[in-house]
């Protein structure tokens, strides 16, 4: 066994990172699909004021960071009915509830070095509470993306045409966002609330730079947010870096690394036809 | 003849605007009906209506002869909206996934795709001409080969009535050609009745065999072999309206 897996904490975050990578490129494709990038990012913040009001109350910060995610997530889909026309307000206006109730909440406690973990994601802090936690979450979201899989497909394609063949479009937006405000609590731990919505976009990015097919746009997000895991808490125990930065880094050099491939690879194609209509004269 | 799409006096305002006022219309099993109009006299609207994206403020709405608010059978109706051509062009779909998505209710609770459901997707990209291009992605198409994509998908779940929004906006002449002659093949071999906006009026009625005029908030039925275009447009834009013939 390597030595890095030796060591009990790097066991746990590890088992608690490959769930977080199976679930943040899994919501992550569908966010960006229907352009709302921004979601995770406002959700993430509103995350934030639930650590810290349940750092306050002494409730398992995961749980209350959960229960305001979801409420966050409800009031932007009933704000975005609100406001049909300016659908970005929404976000807008959950995104600075969030952070004025954390700032507030932050201030009034007494445990700054705890917020910071959660802000920038910890691997020495992850504990087996946590990893169940994490576990159990992660199964509950995959399977229920599995379900949904193609509504949400056909939904970010075409709203109109799901509706009409049958898609239950309102219910699974609900859904959807619900899920976001999950993936977020569950990813937090390890990504850090600053960084779990790059976790979900930047894999996605990448993919979709190569991709032929939905699935297969998946299937890379997937791998690329693996790897991207996988490489960062390697770093992060190595260096003693914060394992959330390590992380959304390698997704960021796996993004530039494909782009570099695209280049190389078109740069050799367009090499080829060159020779070869240099070879027809 | 059997009626397939019923509006009995239907009234729809659009805030405080009327567009529809006491209007009907009938639609036979097997019509190909074009629906014409000039710019903002509710042709989409009326679609929208007998689709039940709309709500009238008065009248009644019946499709296969049940009325919209009891209506079930969704499965049955196609429709073709003119918004489906502004899709994300890198949208990373292959034309097998996207025909595939409209058999959603067919698929199970898993929503695997079985062999039957290959099959299926394999015979409606033959009746559109485009088996060739299953695995490809939507975005690398035109915009004639996306919009028989789009039929494929409508076709996929058997509809009986398919509704279309303009669908020849964009659209090469040849394409258009081609357009019509696959309309022909869904309305004479597989007897599915269609119903389709266009602004062409020339066009429409030599193809279809009956045009719906929306105009002063209301509908009129012709016989296309008997639509006279002058009297149309008569009644539609008032005498002041004169038409210059093109010479050349």
């Amino acid at each position: 066994m390597p030595e890095i897996l030796t060591y009990s904490f790097m066991q746990r975050a590890f088992i608690a990172g490959i769930m977080v990578a199976l679930i943040c490129p899994s919501i992550g494709i569908f966010i960006v699909l229907r352009r709302l990038s921004m979601i995770g990012d406002t959700l993430s913040h509103v995350a934030l004021a639930g650590v810290a009001a349940g750092m306050l109350g002494g409730v398992y910060p995961v749980y209350s960071a959960l229960v305001f995610s979801v409420v966050a997530a409800l009031g932007v889909e009933q704000l975005r009915k609100t406001y049909k026309d300016y659908a970005e307000l929404s976000i807008a206006i959950v995104l600075s509830t969030g952070i004025g109730l954390a700032t507030i909440l932050i201030s009034m406690g007494n445990a700054n070095a705890a917020i910071f973990s959660y802000l920038f994601g910890s691997i020495a802090l992850v504990s087996s509470k946590d990893v169940l936690v994490v576990v159990i979450l992660s199964i509950i979201i995959l399977v229920s993306i599995l379900l949904l899989y193609r509504g949400l497909f056909y939904i970010s394609f075409d709203e109109e045409a799901a509706s009409l063949s049958g898609v239950p479009v309102k219910w699974m937006n609900i859904y959807f966002i619900i899920l976001i405000a999950g993936t977020i609590s569950v990813a937090m731990r390890i990504v850090g609330i600053l960084l779990v919505s790059s976790l979900m976009v930047v894999p996605v990015a990448a993919s979709l730079q190569i991709a032929k097919s939905f699935k297969a746009a998946w299937f890379y997000s997937v791998i690329f947010g693996l790897l991207s895991v996988i490489i960062g808490l390697t770093l992060s125990f190595y260096a003693d870096l914060a394992p959330g930065g390590t992380i959304v880094l390698s997704a960021v050099g796996i993004l530039v690394g494909v782009f570099i491939v695209q280049g190389l690879s078109r740069s050799i194609t367009n090499n080829r036809s060159y020779e070869s209509s240099w070879e027809k004269i | 003849m059997k009626t397939v799409v019923e509006a009995k006096n239907i009234s729809f305002k659009y805030d405080v605007v009327p567009v529809l006022e006491d209007a009907n219309l009938t639609v036979y099993e097997g019509d190909f009906m074009g629906i014409v109009g000039p710019n903002g006299s509710a042709k989409s609207t009326l679609i929208k209506l007998l689709l039940g994206l709309l709500k009238p403020q008065q009248g009644e709405i019946y499709l296969m002869d049940k009325s919209l608010q009891n209506f079930k059978e969704w499965h049955s109706i196609g429709y073709i909206s003119q918004k489906v051509k502004g899709f994300n062009n890198s949208f990373p779909a292959t034309v097998e996934e996207i025909v595939a998505a409209n058999l959603y209710k067919e698929m199970g609770v898993f929503k695997f795709i079985r062999a039957k459901h290959r099959e299926k997707i394999d015979e409606v990209l033959d009746i559109v001409g485009m088996t060739d291009y299953k695995k490809r992605l939507i975005g690398s198409l035109s915009g004639g080969q996306q919009q028989r994509i789009f039929i494929a998908r409508t076709l996929i779940s058997n509809p009986q009535i398919i509704f279309m929004d303009e669908p020849l906006v964009g659209v090469d002449l040849e394409s258009e050609e081609r357009f019509y002659r696959l309309m022909e093949k869904l309305n004479k071999d597989l007897g599915i009745t269609l119903i389709m906006v266009s602004h062409d009026i020339g066009v429409i009625t030599e193809r279809t065999n009956r045009v719906a005029c929306v105009g002063k908030r209301q509908v009129f039925v012709h016989d296309s072999k008997t639509f006279n275009n002058e009297e149309y447009i008569k009644s539609v834009y008032g005498d002041k309206i004169k038409l210059l013939h093109h010479r050349h």
